[in-house]
This record gives C-alpha cells, sequence and structure tokens, in this order.
C-alpha cells in the first residue's frame, strides 16, 4: 500500500470507540500514542540509520521481549493486513506465538506464515530467506539500538559521536579485533553504514542477513521498546557493512551443510544438536520457507 | 516525641511496634493463612528463602506475613532465625544433571537432547489484569483444572534426568573451563568474613543469598553496555535437586528430602586465552524458581571472573559488598537511628568554617 493510500484509509477508518470485544482499542496503544510511533517512523526515514527518541509506552509483554517492534507493528496495522511474526526465523517459537496472539486479540488480524502473502513481518533476529517487496514492510525487533555502545557505555557521548560522525573508536575496536584474533570477531549485530553518514546497529540479525539490507525493495523498521528509540532504512538505501580492504565483511559459512528436512543448501542454517553424543542435524531457520519448499517437494 | 529514647521514648516505640502489627489485621477480610501464603504467593517465599539463605517454606511464608509482604523484611527474619540454628554439617555435592526438572530451556540451541521443557512460567503471558480473578473461587478452580487436565495422556513418561547442554558444549571443548570437583577448600561465608580477591565458591555462595533486584542491577548495567559480556543462556533449569548427607557415624550418603532450585549457566564470548578461542561459563543458582536471580547471577559469575575490570559489574568487590539486600536495608534504614551527636559535631565544624570565612571576607574588605 502506497502511504497516501494508507493515510486516507486510516482516516477513514471507525475510531477507536467501536465496539470491539477485548475492551481494548483497536491497536492496543491509544490513538496519540500510536500517532507518536508513525511521527517518529517518518523522521527516522527520513533520516536513514538515526536513532529517533521517542516515547515508549508499556506494553503487557515484558521489556527486551519486542515491545518496540509490537508498538511499531500496533501502530501500522489495519484489520486488513495480513501479518507474520517470526522469532529466530521460526513462526512457532515462544516469542512469535506470543506476540500473534496479543496483536490477534487487539487488531484482529489474519496471521500467515508466508512471507510472500504478508503485508507486516515482525521479526526477532532473522530476515525471511524470499526476498520482500516494495509493498512490504519489515518491523524489526532491537534489544540494542546503539551500535557504538560497545566503544563507549554512556548515551550522551554515544549521540555526540553520533551527530560528529566521530567513528574512529569503532574503527579502532575492530582493527584490534583483527589484531587479537585474526579477523573481526562479531558475529551477529554486525554494524553497518547507512546511506553513508550513520553507523547502525542492524538488530541481532546473522550476518547472513546483512548483505538483504543494502538497497532493498522493502522498508526496514526498527524498533527499542526499552531504549526508547526507532530507526529505519527506507528502500534503496546504501547499507554496508563495517569492513577493511584487506579484511572483508564475511557471512556465516554453511558450506556442505542442508537442511535435513527440505534439502535447501542456500539458507541460514540452525544446528540441532540429535543425541547425547552430540551429533549434529541442519534445519533451514526460515521455518515458513523450509515449509514451503518441504510441501512443493512433497507434491510432485 | 516517640522517635529518641528521651523520656516516654519506650512506650511510644512499644506502640509503634503493635500498630505495625495492627495494620496488617484492621481490614475487614480474614486472617492471612501461611497455608496461602506458601501456595499462592510461592515466588515471593522463593525469593524471601534464597535471600534470607535458609530453605524453609513454612518459615518463609510465616515471615512474608508477619512482614505484610516487604521481602527485604521477611527475608531479614528467616536469616535472623537461621543463626539460631546450629551448623550440624555440610551435605553432599548434588549434580543438577539429576534434578527433577519442572522447566528446563535452552536459548543457545532451538532443540536439545531431551528437550525444551517450558514448564510454570509467566514468561509467555500477557500482562493483562485478569479481571476474572476478582471472582475468584472454589468452583471456577475445578472448572480450571479439569480443563488443564482434560487432553493429556495419563501415561506420558517422564525422563529422570535430562543431560546438559554445556556439557554437550565442553565435550567438544568449546567451553573454556572443564567440569571438575572443586579442589579448593570450602569457605563458608557464613562462618567467616570475605576476603578480596574471594575464591569463587565464596563469590556464588554471596551470590545464591543475594538481593534479586541488587543483582539484576548490575547485571542489567553489564547487558546495556557497562562492560558487556555479550551472555547467552546455554541452559535454565527449575526443578528439585536431592539433599545428601553424609552419615553422622557410618558416613554413609543418605538422601533426606529435596530443595527447589533455579540453575543458569550462560555462554560468554569468547577470550582467546592460551591462544585458543573458546566459550566462558558463568553459573547462577539460587533456592525456589527465581530466574531473574539465576541468570543475574550467571552473568555476574562471568563478569567478576573478567581479567580487567572495566566497570562496576566486573569488580569482585563492588559486587559482593552490595548485592546482600539484608546488610543493604540495614544500613540504609539505620539512618533513621538518632544521630544527634554527629550532626551536632558536624554543626560545631561547619559554624566555625563559616565564622572563619566571614572574618576572611572582613579582611579582604578591610
Amino acid at each position: 500500500m502506497q502511504m497516501r493510500e494508507w493515510l486516507d484509509h486510516n482516516d477513514a477508518r471507525p475510531g477507536e470507540d467501536d465496539d470491539r470485544a477485548t475492551g481494548y482499542p483497536f491497536g492496543f496503544m491509544d490513538e496519540g500514542a500510536k500517532r507518536e510511533v508513525r511521527r517518529s517512523i517518518l523522521k527516522a526515514v527520513a533520516i536513514p540509520g538515526y536513532q529517533v527518541p521517542y516515547g515508549s509506552r508499556e506494553m503487557p509483554i515484558a521489556r527486551g521481549w519486542g515491545t518496540g517492534g509490537i508498538q511499531i507493528t500496533l501502530s501500522l496495522v489495519l484489520p486488513e493486513d495480513v501479518l507474520k511474526v517470526i522469532d529466530q526465523g521460526c513462526d512457532g517459537s515462544v516469542n512469535a506465538v506470543n506476540i500473534k496472539k496479543f496483536v490477534q486479540a487487539v487488531a484482529d488480524v489474519e496471521i500467515t506464515t508466508d512471507t510472500r502473502s504478508a503485508t507486516v513481518i515482525q521479526t526477532r533476529h532473522r530476515i525471511p530467506e524470499e526476498p520482500m517487496t516494495a509493498e512490504q514492510i519489515l518491523v524489526l525487533q532491537v534489544p540494542y539500538p546503539e551500535a557504538l555502545r560497545e566503544v563507549e557505555p554512556s548515551e550522551a557521548e554515544t549521540r555526540r559521536m553520533h551527530a560528529e560522525a566521530d567513528y574512529s573508536r569503532m574503527w579502532l575496536f575492530l582493527y584490534e579485533d583483527i589484531v587479537k584474533y585474526g579477523e573481526i570477531s562479531i558475529s551477529y549485530r554486525f554494524p553497518v553504514t547507512v546511506n553513508g553518514r550513520y553507523i547502525m546497529d542492524p538488530s541481532p540479525i546473522p550476518r547472513w542477513d546483512v548483505p538483504k539490507l543494502h538497497m532493498a525493495d522493502t522498508l526496514f523498521l526498527f524498533g527499542a521498546g526499552r531504549e526508547k528509540r526507532i530507526y529505519a532504512i527506507p528502500p534503496h538505501t546504501r547499507v554496508e557493512p563495517l569492513e577493511f580492504e584487506d579484511h572483508l565483511f564475511r557471512v556465516e559459512d554453511f558450506s556442505g551443510k542442508v537442511c535435513a528436512r527440505c534439502g535447501a543448501s542456500d539458507t541460514f542454517m540452525d544446528e540441532i544438536i540429535d543425541n547425547e553424543a552430540g551429533e549434529r542435524l541442519y534445519y533451514c531457520s526460515d521455518s515458513g520457507y523450509c515449509d514451503k519448499r518441504y510441501g512443493q517437494c512433497n507434491n510432485h | 516525641m516517640g522517635y529518641v529514647a528521651v523520656k516516654g521514648g519506650t512506650e511510644a516505640i512499644e506502640r509503634a511496634c503493635r500498630l505495625f502489627a495492627h495494620e496488617r489485621m484492621k481490614g475487614e477480610s480474614g486472617p492471612l493463612e501461611v497455608k496461602q501464603v506458601k501456595e499462592q504467593l510461592y515466588l515471593a517465599v522463593d525469593r524471601v528463602m534464597g535471600e534470607g539463605g535458609l530453605y524453609a517454606p513454612d518459615l518463609a511464608a510465616l515471615a512474608f506475613k508477619q512482614a505484610a509482604g516487604d521481602t527485604f523484611e521477611a527475608s531479614f527474619m528467616l536469616r535472623a532465625y537461621r543463626a539460631t540454628q546450629a551448623r550440624l554439617g555440610y551435605s553432599l555435592p548434588v549434580s543438577t544433571e539429576r534434578m527433577r526438572v519442572v522447566r528446563r530451556i535452552s536459548s543457545a540451541f532451538k532443540d536439545i537432547p531431551g528437550g525444551q521443557i517450558l514448564g510454570p512460567t509467566s514468561d509467555y503471558t500477557l500482562r493483562l489484569l485478569d479481571f476474572d480473578l476478582l471472582e475468584d473461587d472454589d468452583a471456577r478452580r475445578k472448572a480450571f483444572r479439569e480443563r488443564l487436565f482434560a487432553d493429556l495422556p495419563a501415561d506420558a513418561e517422564i525422563p529422570g534426568t535430562f543431560p546438559k547442554v554445556v556439557a554437550i558444549l565442553r565435550r567438544e571443548g568449546l567451553l573454556a573451563e572443564a567440569a571438575s570437583m572443586p579442589t579448593e577448600e570450602l569457605f563458608d561465608i557464613t562462618r567467616r568474613s570475605l576476603t578480596f580477591p574471594a575464591p569463587r565458591n565464596a563469590a556464588l555462595q554471596t551470590m545464591a543469598r543475594g538481593e534479586t533486584g541488587g543483582m539484576l542491577l548490575l547485571a542489567y548495567s553489564s547487558m546495556r553496555g557497562y562492560g558487556n559480556i555479550h551472555p547467552i543462556l546455554g541452559e535454565l533449569r527449575v526443578g528439585y535437586i536431592p539433599l545428601t548427607v553424609p552419615h553422622p557415624v557410618t558416613g554413609e550418603p543418605y538422601t533426606i528430602g529435596e530443595v527447589k532450585v533455579t540453575e543458569a549457566e550462560v555462554v560468554a564470548r569468547f577470550e582467546g586465552k592460551n591462544g585458543m578461542p573458546q566459550f566462558s561459563l558463568g553459573y547462577g543458582l539460587c533456592f525456589g524458581q527465581n530466574e531473574i536471580k539465576a541468570i543475574s547471577m550467571a552473568v555476574l559469575d562471568r563478569c567478576t571472573r573478567s581479567d580487567q575490570p572495566s566497570c562496576p559489574a566486573e569488580d569482585q568487590e563492588y559486587v559482593l559488598y552490595h548485592i546482600d539486600g539484608i546488610e543493604a536495608m540495614g544500613f540504609c534504614n539505620h539512618w533513621k537511628l538518632p544521630h544527634y551527636v554527629d550532626f551536632l559535631s558536624d554543626l560545631d565544624r561547619l559554624r566555625k568554617a563559616q565564622k572563619i570565612a566571614r572574618q576572611e571576607e572582613c579582611h579582604a574588605d578591610a
């Protein structure tokens, strides 16, 4: 849906006193709060990678359990939306189930596990394997919005560093990492430069997913409820992982690994301890994608 | 005039104590049974046992009732009661692999041998006020229980033991520390005062009876960025472990009961010691079901073993001296004691200093 269409639609929608079974307003938050979240999103889209502070509301789900993502999702969804929620790639994982239960109770949207048919996808720590389109929004839950926290604990100081694009300590940290370990040891939450300006924390997605943020068709929204920040990567924005010419960014290595269920060899894999002897099996982390492939294989 | 021990003070103090007891009983509701506290406010009871350092559910429930729900006071009473009991001996070490598990999860692996056992937890509930509870009664409870147990298979098998997730990591050489019985002599923190650096077993004992909120604060400061060690929860389990003691005459091990505990093992970022990158382990264990405390303890255990402490949560002395709720609450409350003498002495110094300052001003003006 385009922005204009969305705004018109939203105005035409019945107000919050429509008689809902739950006794809670549509989308749980009051209209003022939802508007505040949307304004923060607009600002975040206008300044890619910049963390917009906002008045994060208390959700009936604990802080650190995706409340930032939930507030974004609740401020965006309309009754006709189709929502997919994943936790570490999986639709059936506890956090995803919990959030779906809540969003359904207060916004009554249709739920899907199919990446293609969702209009909004909320995710914890993964980006779906199937490419998303310009018509879709990916909402990422963020535990640590500050990529510089690793080198500077003080928020006042990191805000100054961002304002002045003073990123020397971050680069030094990466350099020292290489000196110590032979390569950059950051595993997930790999810092990226957005639109050539802000260093940004892409949320704890694996390195595997970082390239999907670059020049994508989709709008990425990041919500950190506990830390009260919203940021965004608009479509067609440059997103570059921090790297040196002689020490390039590398994604996780799954060479030779095949999904024990659908046979995929080009996805991010979960490692499962099969038995007490410690034998390992590999499965697609993206359970919706795995289901789809598994279904196709079995129909043919 | 009831505040200080001048004339009439003793009587006023007596009445203040009685008034406190009266506050609890002045309402129209019936007396709260200790059994009700134990069964229905069991998480508070667990917390009080852990912070009081005494595994005694009935006494903890009584303390919680008597303290009108103040966990600091209740833990305090329990620990004070503990001081009245003789130290009869030490129980034998027990492997938590033998735990009768009611809950057991790993966030490091999606599936683990034995499976993820979610068990009783509020983690996945929506924190919406349940107004139905306003009308809680026996009939509703009965109906709820019937619904809950209706579709359960009667012959479901429950495994006796669950393998430890970190043991698997350890076997593969991914964990730095080997699993071994401590060789050092046990440092009994209830009998000796801490010295620094404290041996790990003393640090773990201190944290096991630390105050949940205080430990959370320090662990959270690390998680947020003041010295983040990037913990991953290798395994969290809640359940009952056997309490085994050596027979006083024969020395043979005897199991005399069981204790409910929460155990957390966090795996933290590799350090590249001895040239071999590995994970390192943080360990937390406390009485009852108190997952926040067990996880905080595991994080702090790992933090305080950093080579070069860079923040409060990594400073062993800072952590161990400040997490004891009973010591902290006592000292905080002591500021309500009369300090007239001290203050008078302070006043004297201040007045003298002001006098000197004024004289200097006069001289400067002149």
